[in-house]
């Protein structure tokens, strides 16, 4: 942190990362669509947090036209893994600017997840980067990969926005 | 009715119920397993999981690895055999070994990477070091066993290890069938598969992902080649996605549900591709869009066949009891308890085919794995299921579709259509013979 913090900055992050958050609990899958850019990618990396994507397995990574099929899928009602809906609630915290200039400012956050679904109830544990870009109507997610701490292991269904 | 009602016997002759109560009684597995029907004790009585680790799992010639994944002398990698660690090496030499994680001393682990490349593991309890193929290179203060004979205290291995078209297979049996024996009518699909690379190999190097699933193992081996359900399950992805797999498993599909005995089965979809008559039509591409692999494979194989191939596609098939080859990716499945299991999920990768490569790592990520858009749907059917079957009414699953319709093809081989259980029956039918030996 060199010189004055800008803590309207920070303040205005958060909010969009609890805004997307509470989407997410909510199984709100148009709107949280809506956070994507154009060109976002949605990215949750397997075996560990820095593969390259392009050569190894991740559980996710989606380009948006992807992403749109996956909640596309979700908005059937017929997503069977998510019929019916997990019930969430997730944590955010540990919010830190990395990175920011006029267009793009990059984040990580950590978030605990709590699932409620038909199997159990289970504790997701996440760091998050996120690439935000300013657009007219606000922030907007271009990059957004979600390291699990456990993702070297085998894991159970991940059916729900994470 | 009430639950503690007995249910009428209708097998006539002999009344099954009465042997499936209580642990103690030995288990009847002609009477378990029927010609159209199974027992739902198989799938969550803690005792024949037992059975079956000793068996099937530390029996049979099981999937390990790919030589690809150990592509280097030194390489190793950390697979499985059911519940147990096999650690798959590559020695100096450059032969495969199939060690088991477990310091001869005190039982320690000697190993807990992943993968990695070493000359010699050493456990770091009491130090003592052995070399990649298992033999013990030394121990610590080696004045305390005078005497003692080293060449008897190597790593624990898998008895017997046998390597097809670079599938590597373990078998805890020291005496029994080949693996190409066991393999039978699946050693085709093998050929089959390895041909859609122009360099004749495929390679397993992009890792994979591990999905963990609250039910019995033989609950996924059967959904792999039924035929039946991708309609159902599958609907959600179906009415979205431009995706040919729904048409495959309709009740008009010209696919054939096989039996290729030894437990393995596999729904041949050729018919319907060749129906098709589009190269690369099975991957839901174009030989177009794919031109330098398109090229390559004409190189290889001459116009003609390289048509053939690349119309008749890779196989379905699940290789009994844990290789599911699925068109573009293969699971290994392990057992780790009777009601838990994982499957290990990777893209198929086929040398010398980089863009074809590309795709299909791009259509696994989106298709399996906890988040894909496929399995998470097929993990939630087998979890109910595994829930549903602790119902003692009816007692029994069905597995009787298509039984009128079964027949045998040129090969000898049973089939039925794309949708009938031909594949579960032959599932049983050999498991009921493996657990039936004494």
């Amino acid at each position: 942190m060199n010189g004055a913090f800008d803590w309207v900055l920070l303040r205005e992050v958060e909010q969009f990362l609890y805004h997307e958050a509470r989407l997410q609990d909510d199984h709100e899958y148009a709107a949280w669509e809506a956070l994507w850019t154009a060109d976002g990618v949605y990215w949750i990396p397997a075996n560990d947090d820095d593969i390259d994507p392009d050569h190894q397995m991740s559980i996710v990574y989606d380009n948006r036209s992807r992403i749109a099929l996956r909640i596309k899928q979700l908005c059937t009602g017929k997503r069977l893994a998510q019929t019916p809906r997990s019930r969430l609630r997730r944590v955010m915290s540990n919010i830190v600017i990395l990175e920011h200039g006029e267009a793009e400012i990059k984040v990580t956050a950590n978030a605990l997840i709590f699932e409620s679904n038909r199997r159990e109830d289970l504790v997701w544990a996440t760091r998050t980067e996120y690439l935000l870009r300013r657009e007219p109507a606000g922030f907007r997610m271009a990059r957004k990969k979600v390291m699990l701490v456990n993702n070297d292991k085998p894991l159970p269904s991940l059916s729900f926005l994470i | 009715m009430p639950i503690s009602e007995s249910k009428p016997c209708k097998t006539g002759s002999a009344c099954a119920d009465s042997k499936m109560t209580g642990l103690s009684t030995p288990h009847d597995f002609d009477s378990l397993v029927q010609a159209d029907r199974v027992h739902g004790s198989l799938y969550t009585d803690e005792t024949v999981f037992q059975r079956e680790l000793e068996k099937i799992w530390y029996r049979s010639w099981v999937y390990v690895g790919h030589v690809s994944e150990v592509p280097k002398p030194h390489d190793f990698a950390m697979k499985s055999i059911g519940p147990q660690a096999v650690i798959m090496t590559r020695d100096q030499a450059g032969e495969v070994h199939l060690l088991l994680n477990r310091c001869p001393h005190r039982g320690n682990e000697v190993c807990v990477e992943a993968r990695g490349s070493r000359a010699s593991f050493t456990c770091p309890y009491h130090g003592w070091t052995f070399n990649n193929n298992g033999s013990l290179r030394g121990f610590s203060f080696p004045d305390g066993y005078a005497g003692v004979e080293r060449r008897e205290l190597g790593l624990g291995r898998v008895a017997r290890m046998s390597i097809y078209r670079g599938f590597v297979f373990g078998s805890f049996a020291v005496a029994g069938l080949t693996l190409e024996e066991s393999l039978g009518g699946a050693c085709a699909a093998i050929d089959r598969l390895v041909e859609t690379s122009p360099e004749g190999e495929i390679e397993i190097t992009a890792g994979f992902l591990g999905h963990r699933t609250k039910a019995n193992w033989k609950f996924v081996v059967e959904n792999e080649t039924d035929g039946y359900h991708p309609q159902f399950v599958h609907a959600s992805i179906f009415s979205v996605a431009k995706s040919g797999i729904g048409d495959l498993y309709g009740d008009q599909s010209r696919a054939v549900a096989r039996d290729l005995g030894h437990g393995h089965t596999e729904n041949d979809l050729r018919p319907e591709f060749r129906r098709l008559n589009t190269p690369l039509g099975w991957f839901g591409t174009t030989a177009a869009r794919l031109p330098d692999y398109t090229a390559r494979m004409q190189g290889a194989y001459g116009a003609d066949k390289a048509r053939q191939i690349m119309i008749d596609g890779t196989p379905h098939i699940m290789i009994f009891p844990n290789l599911f080859i699925a068109e573009i990716q293969i699971f290994v499945i392990q057992p780790l308890a009777v009601d838990h299991t994982i499957q290990h999920v990777t893209a198929l990768q086929f040398k010398g085919a980089p863009d074809l490569n590309r795709r299909l790592r791009q259509q696994t990520m989106g298709s399996v794995g906890p988040a894909g858009l496929l399995l998470a749907d097929d993990s939630a059917m087998y979890e109910r299921t595994q829930r549903g079957v602790h119902s003692r009414n009816p007692e029994w699953n069905y597995l009787g579709r298509g039984k009128h319709r079964e027949r045998r093809d040129d090969a000898g081989y049973l089939i039925g259509d794309a949708t009938d259980e031909v594949t579960s029956r032959g599932i049983w039918r050999h498991y009921r013979e493996l657990m039936a030996t004494p």
